[in-house]
């Protein structure tokens, strides 16, 4: 925007501040700053008035006192006497845990019903249209609702397993389902070369990354193997040795044993306990961000023109290999941006929880924390700022990663 | 050649074959199974995987659904008509229909008021939701939201039209001074409005809505679907506005003004509507002036506007982003300044890419009203968990009364979606 | 529907703002109704029946406050509030009063800057466990799952409880009753541990209550009781002394069915200070005379308010226990009316 004469030099006018390009924008910052810190010194204001009514004031302090409440789902040692804050910490790694379960269910559930939609199979079409239909049409909380019912109400309670004629009996001996939670056998090292249990898993994990970085070596050497004489060597053998051998000597040598779940007093006891509250949201979840990736699935697929496929199938690929090869690579890039906010939705719905009483940051800091102390500003403000920096991290991330499989455009 | 006629061999038909009908296996209903349902071994397998399962699910509920039962005072006698059948007890519904879409506490003898706000509100979006109506309907649906006010609140009809003549004085200022300069008409017109709801205010004789022609209704007794219908149309009306001015605002040259906006619409997007409406429900009390109470309807208004606000700014400005350079150009060189460019340009083309997702932004607000029910509010949710399910009579019906809720929104939200699929297909032929 | 809502509340504030700033007493006769804060749906307690009407042991206890200022037991709008909001409720004036079995405690009282008047009800956090179980104990509940109705102070007791006595068990926590319920039903929880009044109450609404039992461990003190604004004296008195009337009446036998007849006046002078026709209290309170006559014949003394929603005759059936008055070994002590 340029303009062909100068304006006429003629000092300054007040109109000009308005009128005047030059000067408008400045005015109404002006304006903006002005009003914005109108706005906040009387919202500040009317909060100190009112806090100094009630005789209240803000304060942390609260966050180091001892909690006094018990939780059932933990990720770190917790007892009653531990402080609010780290039953705040608690909370926050629950969160993370059904996010991070339900991003990864969500995204198979959805790649699924998103390719079962375009298949040319009509019941399987039309039953996936259907489950994406009903699903993004239903609010999430009536589905956390119903299916931790279902949860509660269809599976058998411990005391169905109980007995001589007991109604209900585990699978294989070894799973319970219970309307507490599933059991599962847990593993535990006999003779492990520490004496805590993390330790002897981490040295676990240290051996399967092992693993990892001897199979990239053994497909390099591969590669060079192919480069120079034209035939890749067989590597399945050898590869499944670099896995294997060093796991199962690891297993021996610290004796791995089951502890398999079994019913004792109330409960099942021993094994691992995959709470119902978790399940139920962790499912609904699942399903219900599923129906809203498969729409995105379908479109990404949808998205890539026909030609793709052709080509492919003139190069004399097939069907799956076309998909895999051709097609998926391409539409992952228009399915990304999309899933992000998938991911997002999931994290911050999560917050639900607190219609199934699973412990979520919501249920602890913003549910029994604020019911107990009532430092109902403090809490929230903490809520707020949790689920701020986990969203603004989930999407740094995910930028990130999305920038990688961008098309470089040159 | 000519006589071959005569020299027929015995090779050679002499009459034309009929017309023998194609195989069965490539006609009618085989062919279509064959081609639809069975064309591999995979296909087949996942066709009879799907019968198998429609076939659970139907066997399941079915019976449930058609033994069910719909007159019935409590649970108790409707599981005495069953008589240990499996059977659904809908009576639950006929029973509390009431409260299931009005809430508990709206005056029984003015249901029909929120039905008539509701026939009236099909009537004002009409012309919104499909351009070929005639536009002079668009008057009436300026004038609804007064009318749905006084309707479903009540009491004096003086509020709803004090605050009408505010913004018809509003207007009329901006329509006078704006051509001139946008701002002056844009400012003048606030100012305009707010003189009139000043002086109208203080003549509004007090207790006017004592005897008024409709009782006044206080918000707190609104409830069941109504109040989700209510947070949905409101929320999503007043967000509209709110997000465009945040688009621009994002897009604009000027700095601080594109921080502030930049910075609203990441906390908002960032943070989860519970914890919005946990500010509406315990926090926001604190930021009004000391000794005035604001209704909490009112308060999750203002928090579920400036959550769909957000989302909707970044549909708009993906809308934005949409048009090409050139139109801004265009616009520059016809000597429009901002507003003009804005107004004329602009926002028309970019709100018509943007309406599909303005639309499912609103969807999945309408859906997110049901989380009012955990901050004690009775919408249609909060009713069944609360009230109904905690009732000596219907103690324990859960699948009914949630499939109820289920349905209800079902119903809604897949019109609502199907419109934006139409609204798609035309808007896309606009563009060929 | 649109922004006339905004304005019209807007104006709704700019008048509050403009009448207020004198106490809660005056602003309720200003708005001519009481805003009371109960539970969002506690049979026998606080629930709406079915037309909408709120009925219960605390509605009682709101109606009988509107009575006594307002001369209506029906001006009272009740503000439903969850144990999360319903601080806040009170501490921003949104109501004048919360009457939500809320359980008296020194931070409440002292941290949140409330104040109690009275208890209404001693309750005390029990257990309910299915017959079948067999468990006769509070302590043979080692290593099972508990459901709680949050929001109270019943997961610190349960907290307390468990440690001292150095048993194992798994908290289920759930906001509502009804849910609480579901889940205590499916067999979702061994246990289901509220205040024993909510547990008889929730009890009562099951299909087979025989099939339950309330263990005899009462874990908690839990003095129910109605609760101001700290600060706003005037008004805690009327709260406080409507309370003391409802408890006063029934020691002294004053009941709705003879209410008139004693209130034209009787040889007891602490029966005529209380209905008015003797004395100055109600002037001292702000009232006028006929205060507790009007308190009492909103719903009757506590007794009949006691025996009509939660007493025994009703569905929850609780006996009078510890709320029985003084003379008869309870300990509902109201002070003289002098």
């Amino acid at each position: 925007m340029s303009t062909l004469t100068d304006p006429p030099n003629t000092g300054f006018r007040l109109s000009m501040l308005i009128n005047d390009t030059r000067y408008r924008s400045l005015t109404f910052q002006v304006i903006a700053a002005i009003a914005l810190a109108l706005s906040i010194w009387y919202l500040g204001n009317n909060l100190i008035q009112n806090l100094r009514a009630a005789g209240l004031n803000i304060s942390y302090s609260f966050l180091g006192d001892p909690s006094g409440y018990d939780i059932n789902q933990r990720l770190v040692e917790y007892d009653s006497q531990s402080s609010h804050m780290r039953a705040a910490i608690v909370g926050v790694l629950n969160t993370l845990l059904v996010a991070f379960l339900a991003c990864i269910t969500a995204t198979i559930f959805g790649v699924i019903a998103g390719v079962l939609r375009l298949s040319n199979n009509w019941l399987v079409s039309k039953l996936m249209a259907v489950y994406v239909e009903i699903f993004r049409n239903i609010p999430v909380l009536i589905w956390i609702i119903i299916i931790f019912t279902i949860m509660t109400a269809v599976m058998p309670g411990p005391r169905a397993f109980r007995g001589d004629n007991a109604t209900s009996s585990m699978l294989f001996d070894l799973f319970a389902f219970t309307n507490r939670g599933v059991y599962i056998p847990m593993p535990w090292f006999e003779h492990g070369l520490f004496a805590s249990a993390g330790m002897n898993w981490l040295v676990v994990i240290a051996g399967l990354i092992g693993s990892w970085f001897a199979t990239r070596r053994i497909g390099i050497w591969a590669t060079a193997k192919q480069e120079e004489t034209g035939v890749r060597p067989k590597t399945l053998l050898m590869v499944l040795g670099v896995w294997l051998v060093p796991f199962v000597l690891l297993m021996l040598i610290m004796g791995l044993t089951w502890e398999v779940p079994a019913l004792k007093g109330f409960n099942f006891k021993g094994g691992i306990k995959i709470g119902g509250p978790l399940i139920a949201l962790w499912f609904a979840l699942s399903i219900y961000t599923g129906a809203f990736i498969a729409e995105n699935v379908r479109a990404g697929i949808q998205a890539i023109s026909k030609g793709q496929t052709e080509a492919a199938a003139a190069l004399g690929l097939r069907q799956g290999r076309i998909m895999n090869l051709v097609i998926l690579p391409q539409a992952l890039r228009v399915i990304i941006p999309p899933l992000i906010s998938q991911y997002l939705n999931i994290t911050k719905n999560s917050s639900l929880a607190i219609a199934v009483g699973y412990a979520d940051i919501t249920a602890t800091l913003g549910g029994i924390t604020l019911n107990q102390t009532g430092r109902a500003i403090e809490c929230v403000l903490l809520l707020m700022l949790f689920y701020l920096t986990a969203s603004l991290a989930i999407s740094m991330v995910m930028n990130i990663y999305n920038a990688s499989v961008k098309l470089k455009e040159r | 050649m000519a006589d071959n006629k005569n020299n027929s061999v015995a090779y050679v038909a002499e009459t034309m074959l009929p017309e023998l009908p194609p195989p069965a296996r490539e006609t009618g209903v085989v062919k279509w199974l064959r081609e639809n349902l069975f064309s591999n071994a995979t296909n087949s397998v996942l066709t009879i995987v799907s019968i198998i399962v429609i076939y659970m699910i139907a066997q399941n509920t079915l019976p449930w659904i058609m033994n069910g039962v719909w007159q019935a005072p409590s649970l108790a006698a409707c599981r005495e008509v069953l008589e240990g059948q499996s059977g659904a007890c809908f009576a639950v519904l006929t029973e509390r229909w009431n409260q299931l879409i009005y809430g508990f506490k709206y005056p029984v003898d003015a249901y029909w008021r929120p039905n008539l706000a509701f026939v009236l509100l099909l009537v004002a979006i009409a012309p919104v939701l499909f351009f070929d109506l005639p536009r002079k309907m668009l008057i009436f649906t300026a004038l609804y939201p007064f009318i749905a006010f006084w309707l479903i609140w009540g009491g004096t009809i003086l509020g709803p039209l004090v605050a009408l003549l505010g913004f018809a004085a509003g207007g009329y200022v901006f329509q006078t001074f704006g051509k001139g300069s946008f701002a002056v008409g844009f400012f003048g017109g606030i100012v305009a409005a707010f003189v009139v709801w000043g002086i109208g205010g203080g003549l509004i004789p007090e207790g006017a809505s004592e005897n008024a022609m409709l009782t006044a209704v206080p918000s707190r007794d609104l409830g069941g679907f109504m109040l989700n219908l209510m947070l949905g149309v409101t929320c999503v009306s007043l967000s509209v506005p709110l997000g465009i001015a945040l688009a621009l605002g994002r897009q604009s040259d000027m700095p601080l003004i594109k921080w502030i906006c930049v910075i609203f619409i990441e906390f908002v997007r960032g943070v989860p509507l519970i914890t919005l409406l946990f500010v509406a429900s315990v926090m926001l009390a604190y930021f009004f002036p000391p000794e005035s109470t604001v209704d909490l309807f009112l308060r999750v208004v203002i928090m579920i506007t400036m959550f769909s606000a957000a989302y909707i700014a970044e549909v708009i400005r993906g809308g934005l982003a949409a048009l090409p350079k050139g139109q801004y150009e265009a616009a520059d060189s016809l000597g429009l300044d901002y507003p003009q460019a804005m107004r004329l340009i602009i926002l028309p083309q970019a709100l018509k890419i943007s309406i599909p997702g303005i639309v499912n932004v609103a969807v999945g607000l309408f859906k997110d009203t049901t989380l009012v029910s955990v901050i004690s509010m009775f919408d249609l949710v909060g009713m069944i968990r609360g009230p109904i399910l905690a009732s000596t009579e219907w103690n324990g019906v859960y699948w009914e009364l949630l499939g109820f809720a289920a349905l209800l929104f079902f119903v809604v939200c897949y019109g609502i979606s199907q419109y934006s699929q139409w609204l798609e297909r035309r808007l896309a032929t606009d563009h060929r | 529907m649109k922004k006339t809502v905004f304005l019209g509340a807007l104006t709704v504030a700019g008048l509050a703002a403009g009448a207020a700033a004198a106490g809660t007493m005056d602003d309720v006769k200003a708005r001519g109704k009481l805003n009371c804060g109960v539970t969002t749906g506690l049979v026998g307690f606080a629930a709406p029946d079915a037309n909408g009407e709120w009925e219960g042991f605390d509605v009682a206890v709101c109606r009988a406050v509107a009575a006594a200022v307002l001369g209506d037991p029906k001006a009272v709008e009740f503000v439903p509030t969850t144990g999360k909001t319903r601080f806040t409720a009170l501490a921003s004036g949104e109501i004048d009063m919360l009457a939500r079995n809320t359980t008296w405690t020194f931070s409440r009282d002292v941290d949140l800057k409330f104040e109690f008047v009275g208890v209404n009800y001693y309750d005390g956090q029990g257990f309910m466990v299915p017959k079948e179980l067999g468990v006769s104990s509070a302590k043979e509940l080692d290593g099972a799952t508990v459901c709680i109705q949050t929001g109270t102070t019943t997961e610190l007791n349960l907290a307390d409880f468990f440690r001292s006595n150095n048993i194992s068990y798994e908290p289920v926590p759930i906001e509502t009753n009804a849910e609480a319920q579901q889940q205590y039903l499916a067999g979702a929880c061994d246990v289901y541990t509220t205040d024993a009044s909510g547990l008889a109450a929730t009890r009562a609404t099951f299909e087979d209550p025989s099939a339950h039992v309330l263990l005899p461990e009462i874990i908690s003190k839990e003095p129910l009781g109605p609760l101001v604004r700290h600060g706003d004296h005037e008004w805690g008195d009327v709260v406080r002394w409507t309370l003391n009337a409802l408890i006063s009446a029934e020691e002294l036998g004053v009941t709705s069915a003879n209410l008139s007849e004693m209130a034209a006046g009787t040889n007891n002078p602490e029966i005529n200070r209380l209905l008015g026709s003797e004395g100055t209290l109600g002037e001292m309170l702000g009232l006028d005379a006929e205060w507790g006559k009007r308190a009492v014949a909103a719903g009757g003394n506590y007794g009949e308010v006691f025996a009509k929603n939660i007493g025994e005759e009703t569905p929850i059936g609780l006996a009078r226990g510890l709320n029985a008055q003084w003379t008869e070994g309870g300990l509902l002590y109201s002070p003289p009316f002098r």
